[in-house]
């Protein structure tokens, strides 16, 4: 199906000789029932995972309410201009992104092939991702939830001891789940549990994706619309539990000063970026079995504008889940402390209360001193555990799932977040699925003796076998490497090419011309300034940022080793073959103490990392650090932070 | 002879309280500490002399279920440091000769064994009743037959893989319906004309070929 568009002469005298050309190859060519499955299907694409855990954890890291001004600007010079443009050739040119590119000028081809790399190498890791999902939803039919509390151990005389270490619900996703190896570079084996989650999860993928559109449309009813049912019941639920406004507060709090940072724009830029799924390719498949005369215009703004609005619907339950659940462990801290006073001091039993609590502490302060300091009460500082919010796969299995066991009825809300996460991220699977299906079935690889479901069952099946990596012991590891490398600079390298080439290769006063003739209206000025000028500016300022912010830090990962060793001689010195952190400035060679800056990778808050001892040491042990979060994070970049953090030694 | 037993009755009564006060220590017996408040919040009781009594009882009691049957009694057991916290020290003393005490160990695992019933006797649980230095045990993890996971896994396997087979199969009956109906169109077509309908005829009446002559014919 390659048009030769590059024929020069009237728009309107070359495509009156191609209408009847079209006309026969339409009738092959699978279209879709109606407007609302080809709606339902694009928007079901750009809502996915990211926009219940990425954006509110930007928002609420960036300043809150401060944060929508980059985002909703990025939104408006990058985002629309994009998906307009993508979904205008898609439709004009009726064929996949290899097709589509390669009409423009055969030297484009390989934009299309790297689309639907891009397409496929994301397909498999965001499976994955769906798998552990479909794990957590199995075991949330238990009651009490096994992430409720640490398993005992064989003789029944404690918990195990990995688990006391830290928490039941990180032990349950690092142990139970993923069965975690100390790093990358130890493989482990195929978990058979996951790998028999991830076969359900490509199962499920392949009814769906079994006819091409044809399925798909049907199964966007459900998909797309149910995580809209589910956030508006978590949003009724947790509005009304205690700590909800605290959490909203938190969120929505603009602090005006983020914006003079740079990060937050190229954040806000990236965001909007990735949010919208532009140059997997997909989008140009959907809008390829459009009918020509479609108004792909008022398509492009809906689904732009329905995706951020989402993303913000989404914010508000999760942060009064959040909040609650800070709440929730600040009680629990401050009450611990009671029961040591009044243990310690022989109060009455329900005289020391959360509200005098500090009066209290006030008083036996002054009268004992001694005693109090020795009893080492914890600080419970609220703001502190607001702050500990997580972003991606921490969120929702480490923080969510936290937050849930504190809600009566923890089964009922457990099951309808992991239907809810799983039904998001199924709807981006489609794109990605249908990114790689349509530009090889425009190439005409597929034998026409092979039935499309057959095909597809193919892609189903040698996907599901290159993904089995991510089931090793290591799968976590290769998991964050893909998510880091592959699904972000490469989109956009390919955008700005798709940008440029369709601005100034095809033409874009000829592009205009396509979208009058489709749509029956010229774009407008807005378009016209923004795809000539404006985006592909944005983009390779967003592109050179991206390149110049990663280049500054050595790329690190986030390691879980229980193993240790104890050895009170050592303290950190130099972590030069750990992979995991790197120390700037050690500093005091306090054994207890040490006060290091540390640059990591992923959240703020409770971490359990390891790390090497000194050189000038006789062993050499691996002895695990909690480094519990104190102090300001300075942002650096989209996921390296910078903080001074205490950390103590045992 | 009755001063030497008055004097003797009073040297004991005298001595009795500082002996059980001698006996009385926390190397010997267990501190418990009870958090009424905390556990039943408005519903909360008083603690007073008589809810210490039922306390005595109910230690008494586990006693007896542990030693299998031996006749401790309210007075074997003997209290000292009471505080407002709610705390005190308990020891129990061998119901044979109550000078002695009788081991710490035992009386562990008498009250590790009765532990589910002094809870309720008292509508407190294993944190809000404390016995310090007794840890309570662990609750069995729960053993599955089957694990609940596999279940609901098995559940939407089946269903998916049902959903798979039939759009397959009916992918191919519809294939097989359309290529026959495919052929039997190509083949059943002759001079433009269905096999169809002229099955069951014994052909078409060709006009041209009609002998007319019936009416002309000499």
């Amino acid at each position: 199906m390659s048009e030769k568009t590059d024929v020069p002469g009237s728009v309107k005298g070359a495509e009156l000789s191609r209408a009847p050309d079209e006309a026969a190859k339409a009738e092959e060519r699978p279209k879709w029932d109606n407007k609302v499955q080809y709606l339902l299907t694009c928007i079901g694409f750009a809502v996915g995972l990211g926009n219940v855990w990425r954006f509110p954890y930007l928002c609420q890291v960036y300043g809150g309410g401060a944060f929508l001004i980059p985002y909703l600007i990025a939104l408006v010079f990058e985002g629309l201009p994009l998906l307009h443009m993508e979904l205008a050739i898609g439709q004009r040119l009726r064929t996949g992104s290899i097709g589509v590119w390669t009409s423009i000028s055969p030297y484009l081809s390989g934009v299309g092939v790297a689309s639907m790399t891009v397409s496929f190498l994301v397909g498999l890791f965001y499976n994955t991702i769906l798998a552990w999902v479909l794990w957590y939803f199995f075991h949330s039919f238990q009651n009490p939830l096994p992430w409720q509390s640490c398993p005992v151990n064989a003789n029944r005389t404690g918990h195990v001891e990995e688990c006391q270490k830290s928490t039941a619900v990180n032990y349950f996703w690092y142990r139970d789940t993923l069965n975690i190896t100390p790093n990358i570079e130890v493989s482990g084996d195929l978990q058979w549990w996951l790998v028999v989650c991830l076969a359900s999860a490509w199962c499920i993928v392949y009814i769906c994706f079994i006819r091409g559109i044809e399925t798909i449309g049907k199964a966007v009813y459900v998909t797309a619309t149910f995580p809209y049912l589910v956030l508006t019941i978590f949003l009724i639920r947790a509005l009304t539990l205690p700590g909800a406004t605290i959490g909203l507060r938190h969120l929505f709090t603009p602090n005006w000063e983020t914006l003079k940072n740079p990060t937050v724009w190229l954040d806000a830029a990236t965001q909007i970026f990735f949010s919208l799924s532009l140059a997997f390719g997909g989008l140009i498949a959907f809008s390829s079995y459009n009918p020509q005369k479609n108004n792909c215009e008022r398509d492009a703004l809906i689904v732009g504008c329905i995706n951020s609005a989402t993303s913000i619907y989404a914010s508000i339950p999760i942060f009064s889940i959040l909040g609650f659940k800070a709440l929730s462990n600040y009680n629990d801290c401050l009450n611990g402390n009671i029961q040591l006073l009044m243990n310690t001091f022989n109060i009455a039993d329900g005289n020391i209360t959360e509200e005098n609590y500090e009066k209290w502490l006030r008083h036996l302060n002054s009268t004992d001193p001694n005693q109090v300091a020795e009893l080492d009460l914890k600080t419970c500082d609220l703001q502190a555990l607001l702050d500990q919010s997580a972003s991606g796969t921490g969120l929702a299995f480490i923080v969510f799932t936290e937050a849930v066991i504190k809600m009566p009825g923890s089964q009922v809300w457990a099951v309808l977040f992991f239907i809810m996460l799983f039904s998001l991220g199924l709807s981006s699977m489609f794109g990605n699925m249908e990114g790689v299906l349509t530009p090889l079935l425009d190439l005409h690889l597929v034998p026409k003796c092979i039935p499309k479901e057959i095909f597809t069952g193919l892609i189903c099946v040698v996907s599901f076998i290159v993904a089995l990596i991510f089931t090793l012991g290591s799968g976590n590891y290769w998991l964050e490497i893909f998510n880091n490398y592959v699904g972000s600079l490469p989109l956009l390298v390919i955008a700005f090419f798709e940008i440029t080439a369709v601005s100034y290769i095809y033409g874009a006063t000829r592009f205009s011309d396509d979208v009058e003739w489709m749509t029956g209206r010229r774009p407008n000025l807005y378009w016209q300034v923004t795809w000539r000028v404006i985006s592909p500016l944005m983009l390779l300022v967003v592109f050179l940022a991206y390149v110049v912010v990663q280049a500054q830090e050595k790329p690190t990962y986030e390691a879980w080793n229980p193993d240790y060793v104890r050895n009170s001689n050592t303290f950190i010195q130099e972590q030069t073959n750990l992979p995991t952190f790197s120390p700037l400035t050690p500093n005091v060679a306090d054994q207890q103490r040490l006060v290091v800056c540390l640059e990591f990778f992923s959240f703020p808050g409770r971490h359990h990392i390891t790390a090497k001892t000194s050189k000038s040491s006789h062993t050499e042990a691996w002895i695990p650090i909690f480094i519990k979060y104190k102090g300001e994070i300075q942002k650096k970049a989209a996921s390296v932070s910078t903080a001074y953090v205490d950390i103590f030694l045992y | 002879m009755w001063t030497v037993w008055t004097v003797w009755m009073v040297w004991m009564v005298c001595l009795v309280p500082t002996t059980s006060e001698a006996l009385c220590t926390e190397d010997d017996g267990y501190k418990v500490r009870l958090s009424i408040k905390t556990a039943l919040g408005g519903d909360a009781y008083e603690w007073n002399e008589s809810e210490m009594f039922f306390f005595k009882a109910t230690l008494a009691f586990a006693m007896r279920t542990y030693s299998g049957g031996e006749q401790y009694d309210v007075s074997n057991i003997l209290v000292c440091d009471e505080t407002l916290r709610v705390s005190f020290v308990f020891v129990v003393t061998k119901p044979s000769n109550t000078s002695e005490l009788v081991p710490r160990t035992e009386v562990e695992n008498a009250i590790k064994k009765s532990r589910h019933r002094i809870n309720s006797a008292f509508l407190l649980t294993d944190q809000t009743l404390d016995f310090v230095g007794i840890n309570p045990t662990l609750a069995a993890p729960i053993q599955y037959d089957t694990p609940p996971w596999l279940i609901a896994f098995g559940v939407v396997m089946g269903l998916v893989c049902a959903g798979i087979v039939a759009l397959l199969v009916s992918t191919f009956l519809n294939k097989k319906r359309s290529k026959k109906s495919a052929d039997e169109e190509e083949a059943g077509r002759g001079n433009g004309i269905l096999c169809e309908s002229i099955r069951g005829k014994d052909g078409l009446f060709n006009q041209g070929l009609v002998d007319d002559d019936r009416l002309t014919k000499l």
